[in-house]
């Protein structure tokens, strides 16, 4: 199976093949590295840019006014916030000038912890992102949906965010993506750069990978329970899976969200009425963090229906991630707090 | 409240109550020398363009103006909010907007304007409708819907991008269109901005970006020097001699000259983009302008009487060469100054945006972006 990088390296080559994608450009996006997590590797319209983030964010801005498609990543979230205006006004930019233009442009941009990345390789963006009103904000958990996300993003007329989980980088899936080789020895030799050496004479053998779209807006329900619905995404999907394993009598249903905004209320809903009890599980700070804003919708409008109060269980309103293991891990939630948050929850009665 | 009237006594013009701002009051703005001297010269030039442009150019002009005072009165009468604008600078803005390769797409020019480029949109086309719509916020105003300030202009038939009001990051977008130009033809992507924007680390990109080795980007980064930022002078913030020396390190082609002269202005443009489209390679040049009525309305949006005027230049030259007489001059302005009145009038019975409109455009094709309609 395809790891993460691998599978946004290939809807990167479906993209440049089927989709008109025209540039796929940031700090290493092109030879020799093909990006730092390799996920640009190998691509036939990747490029390298200055080291200057506000210029990669406005050259992508000025690609999609002239309706040219484009990727353009910053190489880690944590760099992101010189161009914040930027994304503002990219995010306002259809809206203020009433429709006259519209930017369709992915960014891409690894998030979160879990790497030991210390201070400035550890932040996540989702509650910022989602405060970027204009854009469409996703973050897969697996290859699969990591593929058909970013076919659906580099689709999309409106600016499109790729928050990419830089912890499942090297994480394998357990579904093919459509064309992918089933051995993943295959996969690996036909389009993984050899490391190391001279790579100026290699050149990927891709395969025939196919159409795949993850419509945005559309959670999946990964596990069904009827107990407490743990609504989350990307690397926080696989801890709760493991917190589940864990949870003995406790019946969890767990919700990836997959796309931010606009998200599935629907399904949460829909989940919340049945479970009666909802946790809403991510990485970024804790105040003022997205899933504050799904709790208080719970509050608002299920209120009568649910046994215990709407719980966020995020990362702590620290300036930044410490690099010890124990430092970030007391940072950002772990398997045991989403167990002991769970638990705390279940023990609430109506 | 008295009405503008170019030439003639208005309420704005006698208000002399000095300005705040940074040179001493009689000084003249402070062209650099070489800006001087291409002045010189340019009087001599003026006979050099055709009659029949000079005359049209005459006209953008004093139509510019008029438009730009009408709309400071639009704004004092309480049909407007804000005004913010560039009476001041027509003589450049006019020169610019008759050269641009005007279209949609890629394979043309594309615009990256800030909010002081009436003159240019005048010479590309623009009715003086559209600029009274958007000052005044009606639902017909085609560039924002109601949504922006006054000259926050936007054309995409023209390729001409939203104006920002973060100042300079227009310098940076060119660097996408720019790409995508090159890719196609000799379109250029045209930036304008002010000497305080300049100062933004955007400016910094469009020089790196555009002089990369081998991938050279065709763009045309101007400046329209009126040596103030809202309040704050250029020279105690700058210590280049121009802006546009900032574009010698890059190898980028530089010129500073006098943006207050059309015809210098005019042959200015007209080299620097020939040479643009030749090329493909960008240049920086550097246009002194006057600030005539201060920054916004904001700051009282009165005359300053200190500052060159450019039309009266213009007006002059063109009388002392027979191409106009006074009269005839006097009569332009008469006429514009009508009819932008009545126009004005009219506007101001047009609909305004209505609240069911709100979210109209967050996401393409009225997507919704409601969350609570999810």
């Amino acid at each position: 199976m395809a790891n993460m990088a691998q599978a946004i390296r290939l809807a990167l080559h479906y993209a440049e093949k089927n989709l008109d994608l025209k540039d796929i450009f940031g700090q290493d996006v092109g030879e020799p590295l093909g990006g730092v997590f390799t996920a640009t590797q190998g691509l036939s319209t990747t490029w390298n840019t200055p080291l200057d983030e506000r210029g990669v964010i406005n050259t992508a801005i000025g690609l999609a006014l002239a309706g040219d498609r484009c990727v353009a990543e910053i190489q880690f979230c944590d760099y992101i916030f010189n161009t914040i205006d930027l994304l503002k006004y990219a995010g306002n930019l259809n809206w203020s000038c009433n429709g006259n233009y519209n930017l369709p442009m992915v960014v891409m941009t690894p998030v979160g912890a879990g790497i030991r990345g210390s201070v400035y390789h550890s932040h996540s963006f989702d509650a910022w992102a989602t405060r970027l009103p204009g854009w469409k904000v996703v973050m897969p958990s697996n290859p699969l949906d990591a593929y058909g996300l970013l076919l659906s993003a580099i689709q999309d007329p409106n600016p499109v965010l790729f928050l990419k989980p830089k912890a499942l980088m090297r994480v394998k899936g357990d579904e093919l993506i459509p064309g992918e080789p089933a051995d993943e020895r295959e996969l690996k030799n036909r389009i993984d750069a050899p490391v190391g050496g001279d790579r100026s004479r290699w050149k990927p053998q891709w395969p025939d990978v196919q159409e795949y779209a993850v419509p945005f807006g559309k959670a999946k329900v990964v596990q069904e329970g009827s107990d407490v619905t743990i609504v989350t995404y990307g690397r926080h999907v696989g801890l709760a899976k493991e917190a589940m394993d864990k949870l003995n009598g406790v019946s969890v249903e767990l919700i990836d969200l997959r796309s931010l905004y606009p998200y599935d209320w629907q399904t949460i809903k829909n989940s919340v009425l049945k479970t009666k009890r909802v946790i809403f599980l991510n990485e970024d700070t804790e105040v003022t963090n997205f899933g504050e804003h799904l709790a208080y919708r719970v509050s608002q409008e299920l209120f009568y229906h649910i046994y215990a109060p709407p719980k966020v269980l995020a990362g702590k309103n620290l300036p930044g991630i410490g690099l010890h293991a124990i430092l970030e891990e007391n940072s950002v939630p772990q398997v045991e707090d989403i167990v002991h948050a769970v638990q705390e929850l279940m023990a609430q009665e109506p | 409240m008295g009405e503008t009237r170019l030439n003639r006594t208005n309420s704005i013009a006698k208000n002399k109550k000095k300005p705040k701002q940074g040179h001493k009051k009689n000084e003249p703005l402070k062209l650099s020398k070489v800006a001087m001297k291409s002045s010189a010269k340019a009087s001599k030039k003026a006979l050099l363009l055709p009659p029949d442009l000079l005359k049209k150019m005459f006209h953008l002009m004093v139509r510019s103006r008029v438009l730009e005072e009408r709309m400071i009165q639009v704004y004092r009468r309480g049909d407007a909010y804000f005004w913010i604008g560039g009476p001041g600078e027509e003589a450049f803005g006019v020169a610019l907007g008759l050269q641009v390769h005007k279209g949609h797409g890629p394979e043309y020019d594309f615009l990256h304007l800030h909010y002081r480029c009436t003159p240019t949109l005048l010479a590309m086309g623009m009715k003086d409708e559209d600029a009274l719509r958007l000052i005044m916020n009606k639902a017909t105003d085609p560039c924002t819907g109601g949504r922006n300030f006054s000259n926050h202009y936007c054309f995409p038939e023209w390729n001409v991008a939203p104006v920002s009001s973060p100042i300079g990051i227009q310098y940076g977008i060119a660097i996408g269109t720019a790409i995508a130009q090159k890719r196609r033809g000799t379109g250029v992507s045209i930036i304008t901005g002010g000497d305080a924007g300049s100062a933004e680390g955007d400016f910094a990109s469009s020089l790196i970006w555009s002089s990369r080795p081998g991938s050279e980007l065709p763009m045309y980064i101007t400046i329209q020097n009126n040596k103030w930022g809202i309040s704050t002078n250029y020279d105690e913030q700058h210590g280049e001699k121009h802006v546009s020396d900032r574009g010698k390190p890059f190898g980028i082609r530089t010129g500073v000259y006098n943006g207050n002269d059309p015809v210098e202005a005019y042959l200015a443009i007209q080299s620097d983009l020939a040479y643009i489209r030749k090329t493909g390679k960008p240049v920086v040049s550097e246009f002194t302008v006057s600030r005539l009525y201060g920054h916004s309305s904001a700051s009282g949006a009165n005359r300053i009487l200190e500052e060159a005027c450019c039309l009266e230049q213009f007006e002059k030259k063109l009388v002392d060469n027979k191409i106009l007489t006074s009269s005839e001059c006097q009569k332009i302005k008469d006429e514009y100054f009508e009819t932008i009145r009545e126009k004005s009038e009219m506007i101001r019975e047009e609909p305004s945006p209505t609240a069911d409109t709100l979210w109209d455009n967050t996401y393409v094709n009225n997507e919704n972006a409601d969350w609570r309609k999810f």
